[in-house]
């Protein structure tokens, strides 16, 4: 790893070839645009009706969306919180289950005041606050009266304004912002090769959270499996969450390349063929040795990609990961 | 007992030399340990606006350094778990010493001036007990080790001279041994604590986290004017949990463990880098690289702003408010308003800047 890192950065000298206007029109724009779009026809779904067996088509589609852009975790994502508030996962401390329990014993009106839910708690929203809602047995069955299908309506409201916020924020400001890299005036992006490198962070961000959280989490260790922490299990998406991802991040790795990137497209096929292969859509084989082995190969494969991409993608912008952030001290 | 001045100005009659100030070689405001675009490590002094004053090149990758008070002297420190460290005479950039860790101990990376510039202490590590260790070495003795004493925990990490007598002491509570690198040897049991030592060894005041906290290493510290401790913690438990990554402590009061709100206490990462008190001790700030960060919050534990920059760590006063240094080689400056680039520079600047008194 030493190594590799003093190799990346005697080359940081060179000017970086920028795939910024590449990833923003062929991958981030697109992204937004579709989960606002998907986000919006959700929110009308629940104005029609809020039940959970009417909403589930609906969010499925938005969750989907989301996962095309959730690693864009720099600009309007990591404003306001908002990339926590639609997506709020891991949850270490159980909040999400909390907190939308907390609502319902309460009777809580904010979700009659769209400005007033907004200020809720980010575990309290978004997809996973919705997915108790639509799937834990606790809130089965609650009428089209009920406080959880306002409840289920007001999140829905949420994220659709912030799903909006997102894409406007998006086209109108940080695609600038990433464009004008190293002008003067722009305080975020000091050189090209800064917005180059945030770039590639979050493409490195993003695999790293796929193998070490979505797969890492409910992998647990060999003697102590945690299925039950699973991504978006109570929805069943646990798995199909991992191959959106993984199909999102090539797509942001070969706009970000402006070369061909063949070992880092081996890669993505080789992780993907061997995800769909899996046929366990909660990942609940991590709690016996075989199939254990299934998602840890997986997991390897994954971060196999993420070499690649350091050995490929990399170098050719003149960056690395984090000097600091990768040292911890 | 002679005032500093005068026990500094005695050490340079005694050695025949004129005195000499950080004032003969610009007056740099700071210290900073670099990475330079040719893979090679530099030692740089800077000013206040974050301008080169010198550079000199280091053997290897820097982690902190300890600028004694008046004299144009530095040590720098290898990065933990470090054998040796250098005094550099930063006037003329030469190698004036060199600090090997005695047998059975190793460096943390951090270490302090006290008794007026006179005694330099060593935040180290007894590697077969585990045993945190402070060394004690004379500068006026060409800078011989004279002792050491008990640092009051494990995993002894940054140490500030609280007064001329009294170190503050981070005891992180991880242990770690040479033969296995950085591995982290006890996160299960670990228990980190703020300990006040006496260089006689004696523990005037400790600090314990709360059982659940136990896991939340205590590893950068800053002072205030008036003797308040501000701690940065780095947590070693479960990722997401979201704990506060700094403390506030006065002696012989609980701490005050502060932290953002949800959503950007959760971009932390759990992970505290450096940590600062503003000129005047009523800011305090921490810096996540993982996260790109810096908070600030005022001397109560009351968060007030978060801004962010990619792979942020190094931060001292400044001016106004603060200074700040990244890996991409920005010098910012952050105030209650705004975190703004002073200047940038073709280097990867290490995690700490380290601010040179007067």
């Amino acid at each position: 790893m030493r190594l590799f890192l003093a190799a990346t950065l005697y080359l940081a000298a060179a000017p970086a070839i920028a795939g910024i206007a590449e990833v923003i029109d062929s991958h981030a724009l697109p992204g937004t645009a579709t989960f606002a779009e998907a986000a919006g026809a959700l929110d009308r779904a629940a104005s029609r009706d809020c039940t959970a067996e009417s909403l589930r088509p609906a969010y499925h589609d938005a969750f989907d969306a989301w996962l095309g852009i959730a690693h864009l975790s720099l600009g309007p994502l990591e404003e306001q919180g908002r990339g926590l508030a639609i997506g709020f996962w891991p949850d270490a401390r159980g909040l999400v289950g909390r907190t939308v329990a907390g609502l319902v014993a309460d009777q809580d009106p904010v979700v009659a005041d769209p400005t007033g839910f907004a200020e809720v708690s980010v575990a309290g929203r978004g997809l996973f606050a919705l997915e108790r809602l639509l799937y834990d047995a606790a809130y089965a069955g609650y009428g089209a009266d009920s406080y959880s299908c306002r409840l289920a309506r007001a999140i829905a409201a949420d994220l659709a304004r912030m799903a909006h916020e997102v894409d406007t924020a998006w086209r109108t400001e940080f695609a600038e912002t990433l464009q004008s890299a190293g002008a003067e005036g722009n305080s975020r992006f000091l050189s090209a090769r800064e917005a180059d490198q945030a770039l590639y962070t979050a493409l490195a961000s993003g695999l790293a959270f796929v193998a070490q959280q979505r797969l890492g989490r409910p992998m647990g260790s060999f003697d102590a499996p945690k299925p039950q922490v699973a991504e978006a299990r109570r929805a069943g998406r646990s798995l199909r969450n991992v191959i959106l991802s993984l199909e999102a991040l090539h797509e942001l790795a070969r706009a970000l390349s402006d070369q061909p990137i063949p070992e880092t497209d081996a890669a993505f096929a080789q992780a993907l063929e061997t995800a769909e292969a899996l046929d366990d859509p909660v990942l609940a084989g991590v709690a016996n040795p075989t199939g254990r082995i299934r998602v840890e190969a997986l997991q390897t494969q994954v971060a196999a990609i993420a070499r690649a991409a350091a050995a490929e993608i990399a170098p050719a912008l003149g960056v690395s990961v984090g000097f600091n952030s990768a040292d911890g001290d | 007992m002679p005032s500093r001045r005068q026990f500094l100005a005695g050490l340079a009659v005694t050695a025949g030399l004129p005195v000499r100030g950080w004032a003969d070689i610009g007056g740099p405001a700071y210290l900073a340990a670099a990475r330079e675009p040719s893979g090679t490590f530099a030692l740089f002094g800077l000013d206040s606006a974050g301008r080169d004053l010198f550079r000199i090149a280091l053997p290897d990758r820097g982690h902190a350094a300890a600028a004694h008070p008046v004299a144009p002297e530095a040590v720098a420190f290898a990065r933990r778990p470090g054998r040796f460290a250098l005094v550099i005479d930063c006037l003329d950039g030469r190698l004036a010493h060199r600090l090997d860790a005695p047998a059975g101990r190793h460096f943390y990376g951090h270490g302090a001036f006290l008794h007026g510039g006179e005694i330099l202490a060593t935040s180290e590590s007894d590697f077969e007990s585990g045993a945190g260790r402070i060394g004690l070495w004379s500068r006026s003795r060409n800078y011989a080790r004279i002792g050491e004493i008990a640092s009051g925990g494990i995993g002894p990490h940054d140490i500030r001279a609280w007064s001329d007598e009294v170190l503050v002491v981070a005891n992180g509570g991880i242990r770690t041994h040479p033969d296995s690198g950085r591995a982290k040897l006890n996160l299960a049991t670990m228990q980190p604590n703020l300990s006040y030592v006496t260089l006689s060894g004696e523990v005037l005041d400790q600090v314990q986290l709360p059982p659940d906290l136990r896991q939340n290493s205590i590893r950068h510290l800053a002072i205030a004017p008036d003797g308040q401790v501000a701690f940065a913690m780095q947590w070693e438990g479960e990722p997401g949990a979201a704990t506060p990554l700094l403390g506030l402590h006065r002696r012989g009061a609980a701490p005050v463990l502060a932290a953002a709100d949800l959503a950007e206490q959760l971009a932390m990462q759990g992970y505290a880098g450096s940590i600062a008190f503003a000129a005047d001790g009523s800011t305090v700030g921490i810096t996540s690289p993982r996260g790109g960060r810096l908070h600030l919050f005022d001397r109560d534990g009351g968060f007030t702003a978060a801004f962010r920059r990619a792979d942020i760590c190094g931060l001292a006063a400044g001016p106004a408010g603060f200074v700040a240094t990244d890996g991409l080689g920005g010098v910012l400056q952050g105030t209650a308003a705004a975190l703004a680039p002073l200047r940038t520079a073709e280097r990867a600047w290490d995690n700490h800047l380290v601010a040179i008194a007067g």
